[in-house]
């Protein structure tokens, strides 16, 4: 029983970073039509920062670190929409081709900085201790990503349907040329969408930094659970992206603790069934 | 002028064994394996419009059964070989129809997917693959009684496969398939219309594909000697997709420049830094932003302004 319980916590808490992760990526595809392959490498950045910050700084606060590195991976992820990407206008395959280049550049920039070992995040203090429920113990950070990835959620909802700044949004997603027509600066809101959403990787990576710890190889690692997540749910859909999130994390987290070789293809066993009988996803409404 | 540089090609394909040493006689050996590797994904790429990012799995997939079918389970060469190139494209049979549900951008994701899938598989399943240790102590086979374990010997048996393999891809891409190949590339709607399975075409080519792939990967097995997950990886499948962009997709020849000149690159940097994936990614942005095209075309059209032909 207490294995059941323990892994579907520890399945929530993969869930809740896949959607920190996928969620961005959702955000650029159904804005932009981009797929863009350098959000494993954002994420990782994260990651690597909050290892350098939290070692050096001792005692310093998790959702600070979040925060710096959510505005230093934006401000990255900004930049190279800015002086790359917007050269390259009505070019999908250019652009993921550059997105894909980045990726090789930022990840192998991480390993010449950072090394090839592997650097483990310091859990905050005031979560290490185990919380009781039941008589059961979890280990608090975990229940608290968890927390997390629901307001992120929620706070991504309120923002896209509920707010004016979303409404372009939506409006440049359903359609971009009558968005443009009607006065709505769509280029300013690619950039600022592909802000938002490599600062969300980049704050996934640090919080998702004390469970998985800072490797080479991370990117690698995320990109693809990402794409499968994005996959299944429906590409450019925010409910597509947390309900694909929480699939692919209790899948993953199960099948690496019952038959940890063969967790791979699990893994892959969702995502073909889903684009069998829908291969626009789960919720999601553009077909890829 | 075709003539002169056909000669000039053969000579240079057929020079480097009387007068370099094995250094380059083995590079030529490995530019003729990542040449054919480009010429399939060149199939999807530039002739079906369909961009992958998981043509690795292929080359990979291939290389793996190979290397355990004869070092584990005592398999000779000649149904080793065949045993992993049936099972290379039956897998390309089964992934071509996931693949091709989606189009473009989704189909670019769901390749790259795929292939991400069997890269970790081939690092966890380690009781398997070996992990990250590799396969390794594996022999080359002697098709006919000939050793090809000199550098030499290797390079020919390369270049004839290689040959044949271009041979049979140009009549692939120059048949009456290979023209409704593109015309589903450019006007899938329009096939449709006259009467053409768009699908079907496309899948086939995909097929196809992974099964050149499989050869290059069986060549590349058998050049090494030892495999690692790293030739499933997304850098791999990216490596190839750079020489096909580079040369000049849809063209023939161009794909086996560009990735002559990838492979170059590769060794030459990695004998001074070792900061290959760095530059792989920096040579990309170079060529979309600045060369999108492709080296091949840009330089045929370049002859073409200076012979005073149109444009």
């Amino acid at each position: 029983m207490q294995f059941w319980i323990i892994q579907g916590l520890n399945s929530l808490s993969l869930g809740g970073l896949l959607f920190l992760l996928s969620s961005g990526f959702s955000l650029i595809f159904g804005l932009m039509r981009l797929a863009n392959l350098t959000h494993g490498a954002f994420f990782m950045l994260g990651t690597y920062f909050a290892a350098t910050a939290m070692r050096s700084y001792d005692g310093l606060n998790i959702w600070v670190t979040a925060l710096g590195a959510g505005i230093a991976v934006a401000a990255i992820g900004g930049l190279f929409e800015r002086l790359v990407l917007t050269r390259l206008k009505n070019n999908q395959l250019g652009q993921v081709l550059v997105t894909l280049g980045m990726s090789f550049i930022i990840s192998d920039a991480c390993l010449m900085l950072w090394g090839g070992d592997s650097i483990p995040v310091p859990t905050p203090q005031d979560l290490q201790s185990p919380t009781r429920v039941f008589g059961f113990v979890f280990p608090t950070y975990r229940l608290v990503l968890v927390g997390c990835a629901i307001a992120a959620a929620i706070l991504l909802y309120v923002l896209i349907e509920r707010t004016r700044l979303g409404a372009m949004i939506r409006a440049g997603v359903d359609d971009r040329q009558m968005a443009r027509a009607v006065g709505i600066p769509v280029s300013n809101l690619f950039t600022l969408v592909f802000c938002l959403g490599a600062g969300i990787a980049g704050a996934g990576g640090v919080l998702g930094g004390p469970i998985l710890s800072a490797y080479p190889g991370l990117d690698a690692d995320m990109l693809p659970l990402a794409l499968i997540v994005v996959i299944l749910g429906g590409i450019g859909s925010l409910l597509g992206a947390f309900v694909g999130s929480f699939i692919i994390g209790i899948i993953y987290t199960f099948g690496t603790a019952l038959f940890p070789e063969l967790a791979y293809i699990i893994l892959f066993l969702p995502m073909i069934f889903v684009i069998a009988f829908r291969p626009q996803g789960l919720f999601g409404r553009i077909g890829a | 002028m075709k003539w002169i540089g056909a000669a000039l090609l053969a000579g240079s394909l057929l020079l480097p064994p009387i007068f370099a040493g094995d250094f380059y006689v083995n590079l030529a050996s490995q530019i003729l394996i990542a040449a054919i590797f480009a010429l399939s994904l060149n199939l999807l790429v530039g002739f079906g419009g369909m961009t992958s990012l998981g043509h690795a799995s292929y080359l990979g997939v291939a290389a793996y059964i190979s290397a355990l079918l004869t070092s584990r389970y005592g398999f000779g060469h000649g149904a080793a070989a065949f045993l992993s190139i049936a099972g290379t494209t039956a897998m390309a049979a089964f992934f071509g129809v996931i693949a091709l549900r989606a189009s473009g951008l989704g189909f670019l994701m769901i390749t790259l997917a795929l292939s991400q899938v069997l890269w970790g598989l081939a690092y966890r399943m380690s009781n398997v693959t070996n992990g990250d240790n590799g396969i390794a102590g594996l022999t080359r086979p002697s098709p006919f009684g000939l050793s090809l374990d000199s550098p030499i010997s290797f390079y020919w048996f390369a270049l004839i496969v290689a040959t044949f393999a271009l041979a049979m891809m140009t009549i692939f891409v120059s048949s009456a398939f290979g023209s409704s190949l593109k015309g589903v590339r450019d006007q899938p709607r329009r096939m449709a219309a006259l009467g053409f399975n768009p699908w079907l075409i496309r899948w086939f080519t995909f097929v196809y594909a992974g099964f050149w792939g499989g050869i290059s990967g069986l060549l590349y097995v058998y050049y090494h000697k030892y495999i690692h997950p790293t030739s499933l990886s997304t850098t791999s499948s990216a490596e190839a997709l750079l020489g096909v962009i580079a040369g000049g997709s849809g063209t023939l020849g161009g794909p086996a420049v560009g990735a002559a000149l990838v492979l170059l690159l590769k060794n030459y940097v990695s004998a001074y830094l070792e900061r290959w994936n760095m530059l792989l990614g920096l040579v990309f942005l170079l060529i979309v932003l600045v060369m999108p095209t492709g080296i091949v075309p840009g330089v045929s059209r370049l002859t073409a302004r200076l012979r005073g032909g149109p444009r």
